[in-house]
């Protein structure tokens, strides 16, 4: 830039202005390399066919938006006693089906003057999940002990018994039941999936090939299977009059699927893992579990924390099979909902209403996983 | 689908086995009735916001827990696909089927089932916009038609329209819903399957009374209840629960004036007979003399579970038409109880 002027005056172009040395003021950045406009040159139009993608994508924004919020926001109807009082009010969705059914997508069939136990299992269970995930809890190490038990607790809670009215497991239903198949499924899968995955690597025979044969057995049979076989074949193989809980059968069922899955993920962080470490840990004169423990599974575990995260998503989804065995989840009570005939016909909002639920739970374990990932990070990122 | 009917081949091989021990006292000793139900059916089986199920099936279920148990809360719902259902009957997790399931030979007689009486005969009807201006199936000639796949009401129309000598197009659709989208966007001018079913999908328009069901009925699908094979005993009980409701409608009994005529036999030995205050009919199926009487004053007669879940005051509208006692018309007709 040329400064040929060296006339100081009020509206004068500032660069066009010569300063003495350690006088010259803070400039604003030159045109679009900084804030938005930067933001939408790089991410929105840095290439011809970027350029084109964006604004297709732009065009169809503009026509299907304005239809969609006229549908679920601005014309929907918030309440009403059923779907005629909706259709009296607005033409677009009825949420008001929504909240009249919040109590049983939540709680299933629970008992209502019972289900404080609900919400006090979910507040620890938050508890718990918050201590072990963020390493800068408060309490931490007193809170992952009661995270050991807090299994217990929480079954006992639920259950009932000892002191609690008892309530049977066929109650459970809804976003309940998800959380309750799902937390096990995950909090039981990784142990076992751990313990499989060292099994099948082991040395000795027996081990390593039963655990072979479970892993390849699980893995070959489909879930919705193990569940039908869980909840009608089994009664034939128990001893007559044992009767034997529904939900504690699909959630051994969902925990060993899962655990199966597990082992192989792991595995694949196993073989990840230079020999060299194990013969650096076999010199320093740790044995087995303690050259597992100190130096193998941390890095094995890292690699493979995108599987497991991968691994969690897809059992959390796979609850919503136990249908097929009359168990409803919020999708199966949603789809229960719609018989009835105050509210017959409002097919959208449910099945927006489930997937939200869904997309929500599965979001966060994703994001999660990335959180860690960059955490745990040591230099071998690509 | 194979693997399926395997499955369930082997399931029903056992069936017999497990069957023989006295469903009866199991459910008292359980105090509680496993009722194999809908995973939801429009007027037939649903649960309110509340969690509780009711229904036009889900009455004959409470009316046999009252019965048997003397509590018509004491079920279980046990819900069911079309597929499960009869496997969750036979391998012994419910005691008895109230499902929408039509009786047939091979169901009765290769699935190892026990009929209870029919307690809703439906049949295949069809639905038309009211602007086509059709008024029988039979000038429904060169129309398109929704059609749902792989049913017995795919083969039932091609039937009818042979025999009518009539042609059509058919709309193959897979589920009940898609079916209502295809039909209101006038991708079809016709839409057929049960017609309890038409009538409920109906109900849910916008403009319901924009559509009309054609008069004619071209299929036979007695709807009942059903038992596993090898306790007559319990068969028993469920086929007298469900012809004790049917009964009560004829012999005017309802659900407000069952206690006053319980209290003591009348002049109307059938009443007398059915609400225990004459004659022992309860100790020869297994209960005591009031087992009808907790049954009626548990979800009313016939007529009254009718009237409540799928009458014509109710959404969904359904007429008596074959389901009128056979006085008024219907083919409602119970054996007696004596």
């Amino acid at each position: 830039m040329t400064t040929e002027s060296t006339q100081a005056g009020a509206g004068a172009d500032p660069y066009k202005q010569h300063y003495e040395p350690g006088t010259h003021p803070d400039l604003p950045p030159p045109f679009a390399t900084s804030g938005p406009l930067l933001w939408l040159r790089e991410n929105l139009f840095s290439s011809p066919a970027n350029i084109v993608m964006s604004l297709v994508s732009l065009f169809l924004l503009y026509k299907i938006l304005p239809g969609v919020i006229d549908w679920a926001v601005l014309d929907a109807a918030f309440t009403g006693a059923d779907r005629n009082e909706c259709r009296a009010k607005a033409s677009g969705a009825c949420w008001a089906f929504i909240s009249e059914r919040l109590r049983l997508f939540t709680f299933g069939f629970y008992p209502v003057e019972e289900r404080w136990r609900v919400w006090l299992a979910f507040v620890l269970l938050v508890v718990v999940v918050v201590a072990v995930l963020w390493e800068k809890c408060p309490f931490r190490k007193p809170l992952l002990w009661f995270g050991i038990v807090y299994p217990l607790v929480a079954g006992w809670l639920l259950v009932g018994g000892m002191g609690l009215t008892p309530v049977s497991t066929d109650k459970f239903g809804g976003i309940m039941l998800t959380l309750v198949i799902g937390v096990t499924g995950i909090a039981f899968s990784l142990p076992i999936g751990i313990v499989l995955a060292l099994g099948r690597q082991s040395n000795l025979p027996i081990i390593k090939y039963s655990c072979v044969g479970f892993i390849e057995f699980i893995r070959g049979v489909p879930l919705i299977t193990l569940l039908f076989v869980a909840s009608t074949m089994l009664s034939y193989f128990l001893p007559p009059g044992t009767s034997f809980d529904l939900l504690l059968r699909v959630l051994i069922m969902v925990t060993l699927f899962s655990a199966a899955y597990m082992a192989e993920v792991i595995r694949g962080g196993l073989q990840a893992i230079p020999k060299g470490q194990i013969e650096a840990a076999d010199a320093m004169g740790l044995k087995y579990w303690p050259s597992m423990r100190l130096i193998v599974l941390p890095q094995a575990l890292k690699i493979s924390i995108p599987g497991i995260v991968n691994t969690f998503i897809g059992l959390f989804k796979d609850t919503t099979l136990v249908i097929i065995i009359g168990l409803l989840d919020p999708l199966g009570i949603g789809r229960a909902s719609l018989a009835d005939t105050k509210w017959n016909g409002l097919t959208y909002e449910v099945y927006l209403f489930v997937a939200l639920f869904f997309f929500v739970a599965c979001f966060a374990m994703a994001r999660y996983s990335l959180y860690l990932e960059n955490k745990l990070h040591t230099g071998h990122k690509r | 689908m194979k693997a399926i009917k395997f499955a369930a081949a082997a399931v029903m091989s056992f069936a017999a086995v497990s069957a023989q021990a006295g469903t009866l006292d199991d459910v008292k000793a359980r105090g509680e009735l496993n009722c194999v139900v809908s995973t939801g059916l429009v007027g037939f089986a649903a649960p309110d916001a509340d969690g509780k199920w009711a229904g036009f099936d889900v009455d004959f279920c409470r009316a046999v827990a009252a019965a048997v148990l003397g509590d018509a809360d004491k079920v279980k719902f046990v819900p069911s696909t079309g597929k499960t259902r009869f496997t969750l009957l036979n391998s012994g997790e419910g005691d008895i089927l109230f499902r929408n399931t039509t009786e047939t030979m091979s169901r009765d007689a290769d699935l190892k089932l026990s009929f209870l009486p029919v307690n809703y005969y439906d049949g295949q009807g069809f639905m038309v916009p009211k602007a086509l201006g059709v008024a029988s199936a039979k000038d429904l000639d060169g129309a398109s038609i929704c059609i749902q796949t792989g049913t017995t009401t795919e083969l039932n129309l091609a039937d009818f329209f042979r025999i009518n000598n009539i042609s059509y197009e058919p709309v193959p659709i897979e589920t009940n819903e898609e079916a209502k989208t295809n039909y209101l966007a006038e991708r079809c001018d016709v839409y057929t399957t049960d017609a309890s079913g038409l009538a409920a999908t109906r109900a849910a328009f916008e403009a319901p009374d924009d559509h009309v069901l054609l008069p004619e009925i071209i299929s036979k699908e007695p709807l009942g209840g059903a038992v596993r094979h090898g306790d007559d005993q319990w068969a028993d009980i469920g086929k007298w629960v469900v012809n004790a409701l049917i009964s009560a409608e004829e012999a005017g009994i309802t659900m407000d004036n069952v206690a006053e005529l319980g209290k003591a036999a009348g002049d109307n030995p059938t009443v007398n007979r059915m609400l225990g205050t004459e004659g022992d009919f309860g100790s020869m199926i297994g209960l005591d003399a009031q087992w009808a009487m907790r049954a009626i004053m548990a979800v009313g007669n016939y007529g009254e579970i009718f009237d409540r879940h799928i009458g014509p005051d109710t959404a969904i509208a359904l007429q008596r038409g074959l389901n009128a006692q056979w006085k008024d018309g219907g083919i409602l007709y119970s054996a007696p109880i004596r």
